[in-house]
């Protein structure tokens, strides 16, 4: 019924439109052909001819594990905000968001592989786990949010019209979500491009798998000392990253924003020229817009028919399983760790000490040279606004891909990794704590800005009166962010090689690190993940959290 | 009888205690009426309209819908809110469509009866436009055509006009009334919110009024003129007149004097004075409904002004009318040095909860906000506690009494320099 509104006609964006459509679907199928099939381990080949190839196999890592991350927010994100189970499913978001993933690959893709033996889905399914593992909680956080948030007056519309649940999902609570999604689903994206490029190439035990990719290729690239391949790599990379920003995000946050509840003023819709081609065209739009509309109706009344169940189970149905599981998860991890020793404890969290110093160091350093950098250039929205995208672009370029060549650049100058490593740590996060630098400075009320010039507000007074209160809460989100990356990139940064040459660190991730590679010390390597994530937890809790509330209760306008 | 409230209980729980917002509240609406309710703000007001609309549950009592308990949000009443609450996602068409969808009308109908909702309303042409484009007036009309295209009996408007500009307002609430009187939409009677009270006798033809805390229904007033009704005839006026007598604080500033004065209302100073200064350009004695116009004051604004004039000894409202004492005429004519030393004078000799907090300050020169804090909740709700002590710091900083330390919370005694 509804299909008898598609325009008959299609016009030249249509043609357009679908010949990008099925050129996408083709690239898809052709690099997920060999993700099922069994097992060569190939050895990289340097020819640049490969490349294409190999940066679409890293591309199609990155989608489907970003789909995955997706599905995953749809479902656990309703489940922590509308059941009992609420507490305990934050709680365990909370945890999860701590736990470096790095020092799981390893397990992960032994674990895979031998569910598959003898196929390469097994070390896929453990690099997409390891990318999903950077998104997913993330995004289920930010839905859940939302979730918790909904406006109280569209929430009793909702209630007072009794729409349906399934009604109420897409009519409400899944558009209000939609900006702040968009949004999230694009910051953890670039994220995940530095633990796809770390996870393509996985030892195992005395295994060394590479996955066809642009991770292992600059890997082999870089350990046969050929400049050109880097080069070449960092490039194909680069057009990767900006191919999912132009086909993907930018079409989406530019369509998101019709869902916006509240709209600041003054700021520019973001554009994009898919987009804009996309409403252009007349049958696919038409089409497109009559099979969401029908498979809508479809599922509303099928949910008028079958009315959904409420499905109330009593509280220890729920609690004892749990109580159990959590109880042989001690179990087992006092069994492992027990052997260890109360010394290699405390040693343990001692190296987490030095870690903990680079970490914070290195932040406060990053704090001190891109907060002012960032301020001064939000003030400056013209220009803010196009470097933006050439910082996404940035924050987004896995910088562990490059490790390598800065180790050698240590060495030569007989820099020690005891300090610098702290650098690599924080190459990739450090624009976190800019990009929101600039978007608080650009997010300072105009009437401020105005009263604060007819003062003559000047030098410190101005950064101390306005600037810096007002961005506050900006670049606190800005630091947790950068703050969890961190943490992450110790277990890569500590550990630098360059050929046959290793530099190492004291610190935790070079303990972690250091394990993964040692078979059968699964023991150390769980002492030293957990009290990583330990650290990481405390510092959120002890730290980040409180000065968060301050900056609630005090900074916000 | 179309809708009845039996003694209806709210509370609203606040960790281990909990805070009465309605104590045993009886109303009924009939076929074929407009009935306003008016009270205080924060008064329970609203709440009692969402436990007739069945979004909040009673503690106790019960609400009957044609003779049936309701127990959620029930087919047959429809709202209308103050915030308009449209989804900004979706096209007026849908916004309008949104009720029938949850009743499973299939699409082609409901998009037939969504536009004659719309053109009945008066918005023919922006059936494909998003909320964002249109004023608030044409929002609200979209409100209206929302609630009445599931065709309800009982139309229950939350402040529906009162995010309105006036002019707006009255346009809005003309082409209603016409809706209303022609018999061209199902809606059987209306139960308005409001604390307009122009509006109430502009529309209704009962006047309910909350008084007390917790709230109770406290008089009835009938409003029983013809339409079409003009605001400038006298038996308008004086059923407005009647109005504010009712909501006039009387019996709440001397209940106030018992509970020594803890619920201070809710005044800033600077407001105080400006009313002060307008009640004696009008010669010392002023009507509240011209007082509220020539102010540019919502009643909700003008109470607590008026109760702090009381408080302080500066004015006395009777009758609908407020007149200024002989200090208040003094003080409303002082400099501004002058008024600051009164005030101060005021202050410790007519509110014992500010005397007795000045006293502590003498003794122990530093007193922490906290203590103070949880002096005021041994008697009053957390939020209210919080509320009175913000008005006692600003009280006592303008009037030189105390000074207050934000980074280590404590009040203190100002500096005998100033």
């Amino acid at each position: 019924m509804a299909l008898t509104r598609i325009p008959e006609r299609p016009n030249r964006h249509d043609l357009l439109a679908l010949l990008l459509t099925l050129g996408l679907l083709a690239l898809f199928l052709e690099a997920s052909r060999e993700t099922v099939g069994p097992f060569h381990p190939n050895p990289i080949s340097l020819d640049p001819l490969k490349l294409p190839e190999y940066t679409l196999r890293t591309a199609f890592r990155m989608g489907v594990a970003f789909l995955l991350s997706t599905l995953f927010t749809l479902v656990y994100a309703p489940l922590a905000a509308k059941t009992r189970l609420e507490p305990f499913l934050i709680s365990l978001l909370d945890i999860l968001q701590s736990v470096p993933i790095l020092g799981f690959l390893a397990a992960t893709a032994g674990a895979f592989a031998a569910l598959f033996p003898g196929r390469a889905l097994g070390y896929e399914l453990a690099a997409i786990f390891a990318v999903f593992t950077s998104q997913a909680w993330n995004m289920a956080f930010s839905f859940y949010q939302s979730l918790k948030t909904l406006p109280r007056e569209l929430d009793e519309a909702a209630t007072l019209f009794r729409l349906s649940p399934w009604q109420r999902f897409f009519r409400l609570e899944l558009p209000f979500a939609l900006p702040g999604l968009v949004w999230n689903a694009m910051m953890s994206m670039s994220g995940g491009w530095f633990f796809v490029v770390a996870s393509e190439a996985i030892a195992v035990g005395k295994t060394q798998v590479q996955l066809p990719g642009i991770g292992s290729y600059l890997a082999t690239a870089i350990a046969q000392g050929d400049g050109r391949a880097v080069l070449l790599a960092s490039l194909s990379m680069l057009a990767a990253i900006l191919a999912y920003d132009q086909l993907l995000f930018r079409p989406l946050v530019a369509w998101s924003q019709r869902f916006k509840y509240e709209e600041r003023p003054g700021t520019e819709p973001t554009r994009s020229w898919v987009l804009d081609l996309l409403r252009r065209t007349h049958t696919l739009r038409g089409i497109a817009e009559a099979a969401f509309s029908w498979a809508l109706e479809a599922l509303f009344q099928l949910e008028r028919r079958r009315p959904p169940r409420r499905l109330i189970l009593p509280q220890w149905v729920l609690v004892l399983p749990l109580l159990l599981l959590g109880g042989i998860g001690a179990f087992i991890l006092w069994r492992q760790l027990q052997p260890l020793g109360w010394l290699e404890v405390a040693r343990v969290f001692l190296l987490g000490f030095f870690t903990f110093l680079r970490v914070m160091g290195v932040l406060l350093l990053a704090t001190a040279i891109w907060v002012p950098a960032g301020i001064l250039l939000g003030l400056r929205p013209r220009v803010a606004q196009r470097v933006e995208a050439l910082l996404q672009l940035l924050a987004a370029f896995p910088v562990n891909l490059l490790y390598p060549l800065l180790a050698l650049f240590l060495l030569r100058h007989h820099f020690s990794l005891e300090v610098f490593s702290a650098f690599l740590m924080a190459l990739g996060t450090q624009w976190y704590i800019l990009f929101n630098a600039v978007a608080g400075s650009m997010a300072l009320p105009e009437d401020l800005k105005e009263a604060a010039r007819s003062f003559g507000l000047k030098g410190l007074t101005l950064w101390r009166r306005l600037l810096l209160p007002g961005t506050f809460p900006h670049i606190l989100t800005g630091l947790i962010t950068a703050s969890g990356g961190t943490w992450n990139a110790a277990i890569v940064a500590e550990v630098v090689q360059w050929g046959s040459l290793t530099l190492q660190a004291t610190g935790l991730g070079s303990y972690i690190a250091r394990w993964t590679l040692e078979e059968g010390q699964g023991p150390h390597l769980l002492l030293g993940i957990a009290v990583m994530s330990l650290y990481v937890v405390a510092i959120n809790r002890f730290v980040w959290r409180r000065l968060y509330r301050l900056a609630e209760e005090k900074f916000r306008f | 009888m179309l809708l009845s409230a039996k003694d209806i209980v709210k509370a609203f729980r606040a960790g281990e205690r909990a805070y009465p917002v309605l104590f045993g509240v009886n109303l009924t609406l009939r076929e074929g009426e407009v009935v306003a309710l008016l009270g205080r703000s924060g008064g329970g007001k609203s709440t009692l309209l969402r436990i007739l609309a069945g979004l909040i549950l009673p503690d106790a009592g019960e609400v009957r819908f044609k003779g049936k308990r309701v127990e959620g949000p029930v087919e047959g009443m429809a709202m209308v809110f103050q915030t308009f609450a449209l989804f900004p996602w979706l096209t007026v068409l849908d916004n309008v469509a949104l009720g029938l969808e949850a009743r499973g009308i299939p699409k082609r109908e409901r998009l037939e009866r969504a536009r004659e909702a719309i053109a009945l309303i008066g918005l023919r042409g922006f059936e494909e436009a998003f909320p964002k484009e249109l004023s608030g007036g044409m929002r609200q009309r979209v409100g209206f055509a929302r609630a009445l295209v599931v065709e309800p009996e009982v139309l229950l408007l939350d402040e529906a006009f009162s995010a309105l500009d006036p002019l707006t307002a009255e346009g809005l609430r003309g082409d209603f009334l016409d809706l209303w009187l022609s018999g061209r939409i199902s809606t059987k009677a209306v139960l308005m919110v409001t604390h307009n009270i122009e509006e109430a006798v502009a529309l209704a033809d009962r006047a309910l009024i909350l008084e007390g805390s917790p709230a109770r229904i406290g008089r009835e007033i009938r409003i029983p003129l013809p339409h079409p009704r003009d605001p400038s005839n006298p038996q308008f006026r004086a059923l407005v007149d009647q109005i504010y007598e009712a909501l006039t604080p009387r019996e709440e500033v001397e209940r106030r004097l018992e509970e020594e004065l803890l619920r201070l209302p809710d005044a800033r100073v600077g407001a105080l004075m400006s009313l002060a200064e307008a009640i004696a350009r009008l010669g010392g004695r002023a009507d509240l409904p011209l007082l509220a116009e020539e102010e540019g004051l919502e009643v909700d604004d003008l109470f607590p002004l008026l109760e702090a004039l009381e408080l302080l000894g500066f004015a006395r409202v009777e009758k609908g009318d407020v007149e200024l004492t002989p200090a208040g005429v003094a003080w409303a004519e002082a400099s501004l040095e002058e008024r600051k030393v009164m005030f101060a004078e005021h202050l410790l000799r007519r509110i014992p909860l500010f005397a007795r907090l000045h006293r502590a300050l003498l003794e122990r020169r530093r007193v922490p906000e906290g203590w103070v804090l949880n002096r005021l909740k041994e008697h009053l709700p957390e939020p209210e506690a919080k509320r009175v002590l913000s008005v006692l710091l600003e009280w006592g900083r303008y009037a030189g009494l105390l000074a207050y330390h934000e980074g280590s919370r404590m009040l203190h005694l100002p500096h005998p320099s100033r």
